[in-house]
């Protein structure tokens, strides 16, 4: 198919023009606004109390979620790649469930399950608030970012067999030393990129997390409720500037995954 | 792996070193220590599904069947859950439509055409998936909200949810499409050109049916993606009642305390999207199984 060259201009424009419209104006627009009154404008709405504080409890948040899927996402890829169990199809269907669940569903089933009047209700009653609180924040974010560690490190260690891991524990390495000096070093840069995902999503999470918080300023507001809350109380300028902040996040994340993506097609 | 040399020297495909005699003793100690994934591991594995994913969504299908079958039915068929449900189907399906056209034009255009920053435009497709849903949102406040610099305020129409559904859909269609066409077979295009066939009929006979499943499967996911969404709508939408898509019917129910009404509809978007992802698996297993 040799399409001349004035339709060829034609449809490029369309597409570029679909995209200037639809990306590129919005995005600026608001980094414009953003530091349209100088830099230090922004300084001072990113560094508010409240902003300050919503930035430490999604730090927290994030500081807590990611160890625990790398723990158990590595649990989760070895039985699903080692391990011959029945029900390895079901196990399978259940780590992509994440992904098709909508955010909202996620932070409702939280609520029916942990909230007062849920199947663990009784745990408020001894003291432990999970919805509302920071348990719960943690849990939807868990939720939601189940998958990545699992679905990097799964194909890594598809390929990378257990030849060597067998030649160890035949040499007299316990499964400890097997794990730590052999299958965590292969499977490292397919690690670092599903910890880039989680991290990139427990930032920017928002539907989960604003149905589990009550999303108070200074206590329970993550930086994307800062976002919202900000809005709706007329603080658009501020409302821009901690979106500027999710941005730069974002950035630095897309950055990371290219260098990481790199790194383990290489090796 | 390193092989030894003599093997590369002594020919490709010889038998490799011999195994020792004790082998198969070293084989069956080592399946124990391997991975860690014992019994015990395999149970902390189901344990962390479970608590994590399963149960919370056990949680919502046993609440949205609470006044039995009946009760879920009056649920969902309200008429401010029909209306939620009725506009989040329809823009979903419509935005659909829009990025399988869209989607396949920017693929052609980013594989077929040469210009000057084409790289970077290819780059920018991922920015929807890279940014949070709720800058998504303020972000397009910006283009069609009350400060719009295009005089175009859209705010708490369907036009606002639809173009916020459209931004965050965008590289579904793109990026499944993309590579289907860097590998598409030109000598075909070429033989139909030759035998004169116009540019339209080469596309709609040879491109077009060579792109249709992975056209299937990216506009399929990204109208999952869109029934679901929340963030990017949360902000343009206006969320009056008359407004509302089906996730910020859900939100909206459970803040207001009716935790059957936010079940079910909550079950009835799983549903959707299950359905949704089971037929795009069927088309998948077809073709595949068509090609073997």
């Amino acid at each position: 198919m040799k399409v001349e060259r004035a339709p060829r201009i034609a449809l490029r424009t369309v597409a570029l023009a679909y995209l200037f419209v639809l990306l590129l104006v919005p995005v600026g627009l608001i980094l414009f606004r953003t530091f349209e009154n100088g830099i230090g404008a922004f300084w001072d709405q990113v560094t508010t109390p409240a902003s300050i504080s919503a930035m430490a409890l999604t730090l927290e948040i994030v500081a807590i979620v990611v160890p625990l899927n790398v723990v158990f996402g590595i649990f989760v890829a070895l039985a699903l790649v080692r391990g011959r169990f029945r029900g390895r199809g079901f196990m399978q269907a259940i780590v992509d469930l994440p992904f098709a669940v909508s955010p909202v569903i996620v932070g409702v089933s939280l609520v029916l399950l942990w909230g007062v009047n849920g199947w663990f209700g009784g745990l408020a009653e001894v003291g432990i608030r999970v919805i509302f609180s920071l348990p719960g924040m943690v849990l939807a974010t868990l939720f939601v970012t189940l998958p990545f560690v699992v679905r990097e490190v799964e194909p890594v260690l598809h390929e990378i067999g257990d030849e060597q891991e067998q030649a160890a524990a035949t040499l007299g390495a316990n499964g400890w030393q097997t794990f730590w000096r052999i299958t965590l070093p292969s499977i490292r840069w397919g690690l670092a990129y599903g910890v880039v995902l989680t991290v990139a999503r427990a930032l920017g999470e928002f539907g989960a997390v604003s149905v589990v918080s009550n999303g108070v300023s200074g206590q329970s507001e993550t930086l994307t409720l800062l976002v919202a809350n900000r809005f709706e109380d007329l603080n658009l300028f501020g409302s821009y500037a901690a979106a500027t902040v999710l941005m730069g996040f974002a950035l630095v994340a897309l950055v990371l995954m290219t260098v990481f993506e790199r790194r383990s097609t290489r090796a | 792996m390193p092989r030894p040399a003599t093997d590369a020297v002594g020919g490709a495909g010889g038998p490799g070193p011999s195994l020792p005699p004790s082998a198969p003793v070293a084989r069956r100690r080592s399946r124990r220590a391997v991975g860690g994934v014992g019994p015990l591991g395999l149970g902390v594995a189901t344990l962390w599904l479970s608590l994590i994913v399963l149960l919370p969504l056990a949680a919502v299908l046993v609440s949205s069947l609470e006044g039995g079958l009946a009760g879920f039915w009056d649920a969902v068929s309200s008429p401010p859950a029909q209306r939620a449900l009725k506009l989040t189907l329809t823009v979903s399906a419509v935005v659909t439509v829009i990025n399988a056209v869209m989607g396949t034009l920017i693929a052609w255009v980013l594989v077929r055409d040469e210009f000057r920053g084409k790289a970077i435009v290819n780059a920018l497709i991922d920015l929807p998936f890279a940014l949070p849903t709720i800058v998504a949102s303020i972000v397009l406040l910006a283009l069609i909200g009350a400060n719009s610099p295009i005089g175009l305020d859209l705010v708490a129409t369907h036009w606002a949810i639809g173009i916020a559904l459209l931004f965050v859909t965008l590289p579904f269609v793109v990026r499944s499409v993309q590579p289907v066409m860097l590998e598409l077979d030109r000598d075909a295009e070429q033989a139909a050109a030759s035998l004169g066939a116009s540019n339209a009929t080469i596309f709609r006979r040879i491109v077009l049916p060579a792109l249709a499943p992975a056209l299937i499967s990216g506009a399929g996911l990204a109208f999952a993606r869109a029934v679901g969404e929340y963030g990017s709508v949360v902000l343009v939408s206006g969320n009056t009642p008359r407004n509302q898509v089906a996730s910020q019917y859900i939100a909206d129910r459970i803040e207001t305390d009716q935790p059957a009404a936010a079940a079910a509809m909550s079950v009835t978007l799983l549903l959707i999207t299950f359905a949704v992802l089971l037929v795009l698996r069927v088309v998948a297993h077809r073709r595949t199984s068509r090609e073997g």
